[in-house]
């Protein structure tokens, strides 16, 4: 789509002013033909540009500000139109959805809405892809596929075992940070692409509610849509009495640009975000200190799965840890001093230590990004920042009745922090909105922690499946299996890991899966697969897996676990979160 | 290379790394249990679970004071660095004593538990284990996690706690940290902390030298270093008595079992009459030769090494051995051992057919076997078929020193600092040389003084006119 866009604006100027002008005209003037018609036309072909919306209108003004002044005066002409509309609600709309975030939730549910035939628009206001593509899960991966290597090269003793001669590994600095940075973008691109291929308008400006089905984006263009998505996403949050100033003070936004590699940095938070970071740090060779206010470190992850994490990851890394305790006042380095961390006792609040380290990360966890969206315009109150909403994505306003076509996804609706959780979120609204009721189960969505070796879960943890089966009175089972067990992991010479189940031995129900060893994270997606079709233990043990692969590790999971019903029952239907 | 120090010398004596890491109960107690219990009462002890556990803590005991165990059952659940695991009993009896509670930290080799043979005999043991528990708690407490050598660390459970603990660094407290208070706080970066706990280093005596005066892992090296030469000095006896800053005074600590077996070796080593040869070598020539060459990573050792060996091809009787005092063997091939100090004890990797080798093979090896002891990870051949010995302090500026022959080898050779020294010569100038002092003690039975000190004239003609260590 963007080859077929300079072609046809580039040597023609004039004509595409013609266009977008008429185009410009055209929510006004036509009713929307019958979506899917457009839709193709909009996405496949290139004659469809005379008929586009909004997006080639901003871009070619973009692109030829100053070539004539027709054209700016032809953007005034359409602005003022697009106002003219603002003060009741709309008839016919821009847009079938609108969505307010170009993160991987917003272009996941974009996809899959164009997929389904709508007239789709996403709004951004900074730059596509949102957290994960740019500050977040994509280059984050870069640096630890570096410290990943790193800590291969520099582990002689296993080097070794494979009978490989290394000398010393070493690393520059800027390069990874380079690596991480062309990652970004290559996703980035490669998400705007995608979306600009299939005919995604991408309305560039900060995203505002208006009211019912509306929304402005920037300082003064107004869209209409007939269903819209809020997909906002989140910010690192940062407690209050830390300073953050970027340089020695830092949230995952700075960390992953990697300015600097500190001797000492302090991690505050022990979750996916400071477990990774500190795999990258200790492989670049800084020394880490965990601050975590609960009182074990990886809060959150399995108990069983978190201790041997530790044993692994933890302590015989050079990283050491500070539990229930809270970082009150974190002081960034200046004039010659140290960044300096008060700490107090997280139950009784006296002082406890004080810390002083080369630099301090913050990854006490994400805070939604939801100020300024105008979401008292509709009278919705958010709780925490976070927009409430129902199991169907639906926004409640602060009376606790559902916002007609408008849905939250993601971050911004704090149901579950994570990247793919937000675009199935995403995925559910528009199957929704096109008639298709869905509910989405959020114990089948898989998360994983990229260290090494990588950690990876889905489902109820075991105190969690053990509250759950006492609530509602059946027994729950517990197998696991040990990669030192398993062939290709063994032939890798890593065989530290374990995979645990948890199921219900009376139908064979998975209720959780946990991970620990080589490539878990793409491991995990069997039993996400499993819990997420219903599948029983029964059934999927019987499922082939190829020898010698890591998979087997699963298999042999599978096939340990003791369920007394063997008749295969009819797959269940998901259950609702 | 850290250190190689002269006395304390493991032997390399095949009882010594029979055990392996999995056995439950190391089947060393003959060594241990007469000097402290009757032998009819046995230590349980910590099991070495994997080849880094130094320390375990127990999860939780199975079975309970004065239960009945036969031979392979569980006894208790331990966690070590890797896993949880249960340990089984050797023996059949009964579990008399718990020395170490549930949630309780023991080193690797420390007694956990006591096992009665006879119903009648546990009250006995519970009373041992009662007057031995304020001993061996302090003794566990302190103990060093050092972990010998792996094949080992069962036989020497506790490395001596005292070597690292006990001399008092005098180092004044200088931490110049701001965070410091003037020496209350103590600021160490977190591998500096594990390092100090892994070597026993108290780190409220090391100065700091990282950014704001801030200990880190280095300093604790160093001082670790400092603390192993002040402590292992020639008399190693004095080992567990020189004990002062964090052991109790006046208390009687036993052995470990790798004390002990020093010990004995040393002891044994009285039956071998023995004599002491000195020379002084002028080392210019070596010294710029290896200038030129230890950018391709040739090292000082393996330098010495070489020329040993080259020296021994002439005086084959230099690397004979007499093992019964009947007869004695010319051995096939020269290997060097290399006496070198590593956490909690001293081992000697062997450089093998040290003649032969190039010196650049040799200085890579050298670094393999040195990086393997650090790790743990030395077979037994590569640190028990020496036939020669090498042994250095001449980096910390010892000028000349003695060493006592490790019993089953010919000659040990005591190499001291090179030092500019003045020197006279034959054409009646005066100038400054590079000189060493080496000092070579052998076994008389079959060695003769004539051999020594013409083996010694080669040496020092091989060093002091280099061309040929490189071949």
């Amino acid at each position: 789509m963007q080859s077929s866009l300079s072609i046809s604006v580039s040597p023609h100027t004039s004509l595409t002013v013609q266009r977008s002008n008429r185009n410009a005209l055209e929510p006004l003037a036509f009713a929307p033909p019958s979506k899917p018609l457009n839709l193709r036309f909009c996405g496949l072909t290139r004659e469809a540009l005379g008929f586009s919306s909004l997006r080639r209108n901003s871009d070619s003004f973009r692109f030829r500000l100053s070539s004539s002044a027709r054209v700016r005066r032809a953007d005034k002409f359409f602005v003022s139109a697009s106002l003219s509309d603002n003060g009741s609600p709309p008839k016919t709309f821009d847009y079938d959805l609108l969505i307010v975030g170009a993160g991987v939730g917003g272009h996941g549910a974009a996809l899959h809405a164009v997929e389904k035939g709508l007239k789709t628009a996403i709004v951004e206001g900074d730059v596509v892809g949102g957290t994960c593509v740019n500050r977040g899960c994509v280059p984050s991966k870069a640096l630890l596929a570096v410290s990943g290597r790193m800590r291969e090269l520099q582990n002689d003793h296993h080097l070794r075992a494979l009978g490989l001669q290394v000398s010393a590994a070493g690393y520059d600095r800027q390069g990874v940070a380079d690596h991480a940075n062309n990652l970004a973008s290559k996703i980035r691109n490669n998400l705007t692409n995608s979306m600009k291929a299939l005919g995604v308008d991408i309305l560039t400006g900060f995203g505002t509610i208006l009211g019912p089905q509306k929304v402005k984006v920037g300082s003064d263009k107004v869209v209409t849509a007939k269903d819209i998505i809020i997909a906002t996403g989140s910010v690192p949050f940062v407690p209050k009495g830390i300073e953050v100033d970027g340089k020695t003070v830092i949230t995952s936004d700075h960390a992953l640009k990697l300015e600097s590699v500190p001797d000492w940095i302090a991690i505050v938070g022990s979750g996916y975000i400071g477990l990774e970071f500190s795999d990258v740090y200790t492989a670049l060779g800084s020394e880490v200190t965990f601050i975590e206010a609960l009182d074990q470190l990886m809060p959150g992850f399995d108990p069983e799965i978190g201790k041997l994490a530790q044993r692994v990851l933890i302590n015989p890394r050079k990283i050491d840890y500070h539990t229930g305790v809270f970082a009150t006042k974190i002081t960034p380095a200046k004039d010659g001093k140290p960044v300096t961390i008060e700490l107090i006792d997280a139950k009784t609040k006296e002082p406890k230590d004080t810390l002083e380290v080369d630099a301090a990360l913050i990854a006490t966890g994400r805070a939604p990004f939801t100020h300024g969206l105008g979401l008292e315009n509709i009278n919705v109150a958010t709780q925490r920042g976070f927009v409430p909403v129902d199991e169907r994505m639906r926004v409640m306003d602060s009376n606790g009745n559902l916002v007609p076509h408008l849905y939250c996804i993601g971050d911004a609706n704090g149901k579950m922090m994570l990247a793919h959780a937000a675009s199935a979120q995403g995925i559910s609204v528009v199957e929704q909105v096109t008639g298709r009721d869905h509910v989405l189960n959020h114990l089948s969505i898989p998360a994983a922690c990229f260290t090494h070796p990588e950690i990876s879960m889905v489902g109820l943890t075991e105190p969690q499946a053990r509250e759950k089966a006492e609530k509602e009175g059946f027994e729950i089972s517990i197998a696991k299996t040990s990669f030192k067990a398993n062939t290709k992991a063994l032939a890798e010479n890593e065989g530290e890991g374990l995979a645990k189940l948890i199921y219900r031995p009376d139908n064979g129900e998975i209720l959780g899966v946990h991970i620990f060893g080589l490539h878990a994270a793409d491991l995990i997606h069997e039993a996400s697969n499993a819990i997420a079709l219903g599948t029983r233990i029964q059934d999927i043990k019987l499922a082939v897996h190829a020898h010698p692969t890591l998979s087997e590790v699963l298999d042999e999971l599978f096939k340990s676990a003791k369920v007394k019903a063997h008749v295969s029952g009819p797959v269940s239907e998901p259950i609702a979160v | 290379m850290a250190h190689l120090l002269n006395t304390s010398f493991i032997p390399s004596s095949s009882t010594l790394r029979r055990v392996s890491p999995s056995l439950q109960f190391p089947g060393h107690q003959r060594s241990r249990v007469p000097a402290r219990i009757d032998a009819k009462i046995r230590e349980i002890f910590m099991p070495a679970l994997s080849s880094t556990m130094t320390e375990g803590k127990i999860v939780s005991w199975v079975r309970s004071e004065g239960d009945k165990l036969s031979k392979g059952e569980s006894v208790v659940v331990v966690e070590s660095d890797k896993a949880d695991m249960d340990v089984e009993t050797f023996y059949d009896g009964y579990l008399a004593a718990i020395m170490v509670e549930e949630g309780g930290v023991a080193p690797v080799g420390s007694a956990i538990a006591l096992l009665a043979e006879s119903e009648a005999e546990i009250a006995e043991a519970k009373s041992k284990a009662a007057s031995n528990s304020s001993s061996s708690s302090s003794s566990s407490s302190s103990a060093a996690t050092a972990v010998a050598e792996p094949e080992k660390v069962s036989e020497n459970p506790v490395p001596t706690a005292a070597v690292k603990v006990a001399p008092v660094v005098s180092m004044p407290v200088a931490s110049t940290h701001p965070a410091s208070e003037g020496g209350k706080r103590i600021v160490a970066s977190p591998y500096a902390k594990k390092l100090a706990k892994e070597l026993k280093v108290e780190l409220g005596r090391v100065v700091g030298s990282g950014p704001m005066g801030r200990i880190v892992a280095k300093d604790v090296e160093a001082a670790a270093a400092t603390a192993d030469v002040a402590s292992v000095g020639p008399v190693s006896a004095e080992v567990g008595k020189s004990a002062a800053a964090a052991i109790e005074l006046g208390s009687v600590v036993p052995f470990t079992t790798m004390q002990a077996a020093v010990s004995r070796n040393m002891v044994e080593s009285l039956s071998v009459p023995t004599f002491r040869v000195g020379y002084t070598i002028t080392t210019d020539a070596l010294d710029s030769l290896y200038k030129k060459i230890k950018s391709k990573g040739v090292t000082m050792t393996a330098l010495l090494a070489k020329a040993t060996a080259l020296a021994l091809v002439q005086h084959p009787v230099v690397n004979s051995s007499c093992r019964d005092g009947k007869s004695f063997t010319y051995n096939s091939s020269i290997n060097i051992a290399v006496a070198v100090a590593i956490d909690g004890g001293l081992i000697t990797p062997v450089l093998q057919d040290a003649d032969k080798v190039d010196i650049y093979s040799l200085s890579r090896k050298w670094k393999e076997l040195v990086d393997k002891a650090r790790a743990k990870q030395l077979q037994p051949h590569e640190y028990n078929s020496g036939t020669f010995t090498l042994s250095n302090l001449g980096m910390f500026g010892v000028d000349r020193f003695d060493a006592i022959l490790p019993p089953g080898t010919g000659a040990i050779m005591a190499v001291g600092a090179s030092q500019p020294t003045v020197v006279a010569s034959k054409d009646g100038r005066i100038g400054m040389k590079n000189q060493m002092q080496v000092n070579v003690t052998a076994d008389h039975r079959v060695i003769y003084g004539a051999d020594l000190a013409s083996f010694l004239q080669t040496l020092a003609k091989i060093i002091e006119d280099p061309k040929d260590l490189t071949f």
